[in-house]
């Protein structure tokens, strides 16, 4: 129910389905489980810009569903957000509001500014009023500066100077607190991200795996990828994984016939129609 | 730690639910190279009121130990009590000997255990520091046992928000062998971000330290802290005529 493209959409919650679901509930019926992203994501403003970062463990309750899944979505050349929660949310909803922003950009022949996908989005999540569940940290440079803007579930956002959301906010948030300082510069902007979303990557069960940061100046965005991969695979086997005859001792050896043979008796009387 | 549901008990006629009242927030605790330093806030909540902004919610114990709570104040006052009938009888002995932090981590830790199996805990985390001369010398000791009995020994504590807030600080920043002035400045730097982002703490903090030559509760200060962000004096500055 994400309503047409053609048609503006009237407002408020569509409860076409809520009764078909209740009544299948009721029928016995176990209603999916949510992917979540368990996450930890952060934004600061720098002096130059905005950095963003994002841890890139999946987690789908006690297990790891993806170890290196993407956090940080396009949403125009100089607008990135990242995105915790369920995971289906957050990237049905980014992917929807960088096509309307892509869609403007051509109406208006303009760069996309941060408050409009800002706009775009609060106003999708307060129509499902909670029910999509994404929790942004949406950042970008546009012609009036740089911007950073947390995005809640239920359609409030805030414009901080540096912002922390997911599961190991906490963690990423007592690092900013203690050492955030406006007109830090861009190695600085970096290394501090890094470092939050590492406390949040060692101190929280539901962030880990490597650290995925994106850097946006005016003009200039730089996704930097798995800029830090704080987990390697420490164990690797010598022998590798490829099992030569020899490495393991054999201690008996039997051998059963998948054909049976049988023997024929020559002569015998001829089949019977 | 705020209000949880109630627990109920098998027994008859009598049900002991329990809720906590007054709490108080975190407490964090490290050691240092004399000892152990420990600091909480002065403030104990009463549901979402500001109840009492000048409590102690670290004391001494004997000559050895601090003992530092968060949770329930009424149930930390009644483990108080436990304990000073504890340190009396031992110095009734008259045997030379006193309650290390050790030993009284594992009284504690029996007492909460068993209180938790009875269904009526003593509502609190209890963080326990101290140093005491053994075998290989001055012995720094630092544990924390909680209500249903979970207790261990670390370099370094933290309870309830500072869990969250403090420990990622503290497992980045802690050092073997910290001076006093460096670990009060870690832990100012641990209490700032509480005060920032835990909604139960005040501005008013008490550090405590445990030493060979016995304890100090310094009296309680304020910590500065800054709002003067850019982004916070016009935060609609981008965007005139959002919300």
């Amino acid at each position: 129910m994400t309503g047409s493209m053609d048609l503006p959409a009237k407002g408020g919650f569509s409860f076409e389905l809520c009764r078909r679901n209740d009544m299948l509930e009721k029928k016995g019926l176990k209603l999916p489980g949510f992917r979540k992203t368990g996450t930890t994501i952060v934004g600061l403003v720098f002096q130059d810009g905005v950095v963003l970062g994002a841890d890139t463990r999946a987690t789908e309750g006690p297990i790891v569903a993806d170890k290196n899944c993407e956090k940080i979505h396009f949403m125009a050349p100089n607008i990135y957000c990242c995105g915790a929660g369920t995971a289906a949310d957050t990237e049905a909803v980014t992917d929807m509001v960088s096509s309307q922003l892509q869609l403007h950009r051509y109406a208006t022949g303009r760069e996309s500014r941060v408050v409009t996908a800002l706009t775009l989005l609060k106003s999708h999540l307060f129509r499902y009023q909670g029910h999509v569940s994404a929790a942004l940290v949406l950042g970008g440079v546009d012609c009036t500066g740089p911007h950073l803007h947390t995005v809640y579930p239920h359609g409030s956002t805030d414009t901080l100077p540096f912002a922390t959301m997911g599961s190991g906010s906490l963690a990423a948030m007592s690092v900013f607190e203690s050492k955030y300082k406006e007109g830090l510069t861009r190695e600085e902007g970096i290394q501090l991200v890094a470092e939050a979303i590492c406390a949040g990557i060692f101190n929280d069960l539901g962030s880990g795996s490597n650290v995925d940061v994106c850097v946006i100046t005016k003009g200039k965005t730089e996704y930097l990828r798995n800029h830090q991969l704080p987990n390697p695979r420490t164990y690797v086997s010598s022998k590798g994984y490829s099992f030569t005859k020899g490495q393991t001792e054999v201690l008996s050896t039997k051998i059963t016939q998948l054909k049976q043979t049988a023997e024929v008796a020559e002569g015998g009387d001829a089949m019977e129609e | 730690m705020g209000s949880q549901a109630p627990a109920a008990a098998g027994g008859g006629q009598t049900q002991r639910t329990q809720y906590p009242y007054v709490t108080g927030t975190s407490v964090i605790a490290l050691k240092y190279k004399d000892g152990v330093i420990m600091a909480c806030d002065t403030g104990a909540s009463y549901g979402s009121t500001l109840r009492y902004k000048s409590v102690e919610r670290i004391k001494a114990v004997g000559k050895h130990s601090l003992i530092g709570a968060s949770g329930e104040f009424s149930d930390f006052q009644e483990i108080l009590r436990y304990l000073d009938e504890l340190t009396l009888s031992d110095h009734m002995w008259d045997d030379g000997n006193s309650l290390g932090p050790k030993e009284i981590h594992s009284y504690l830790t029996r007492v909460m255990y068993n209180r938790r199996n009875k269904f009526d805990p003593l509502w609190n985390s209890l963080v326990l520091g101290g140093v005491k001369k053994g075998p290989k010398g001055d012995e720094k000791y630092l544990g924390m046992v909680n209500m249903i009995g979970t207790h261990f020994e670390e370099n370094h504590i933290a309870t309830g928000f500072g869990n969250h807030l403090a420990i990622p600080i503290l497992r980045a920043e802690w050092r073997e062998d910290m001076t006093f002035e460096e670990a009060v400045k870690l832990v100012e730097k641990c209490l700032l971000v509480l005060l920032y982002r835990d909604r139960s703490s005040i501005n008013k903090f008490q550090i405590a330290k445990i030493t060979t030559e016995g304890s100090t509760i310094y009296p309680p200060y304020s910590l500065k802290t800054y709002w003067g962000f850019s982004h916070f004096e016009n935060p609609a500055q981008g965007a005139v005529g959002s919300w």
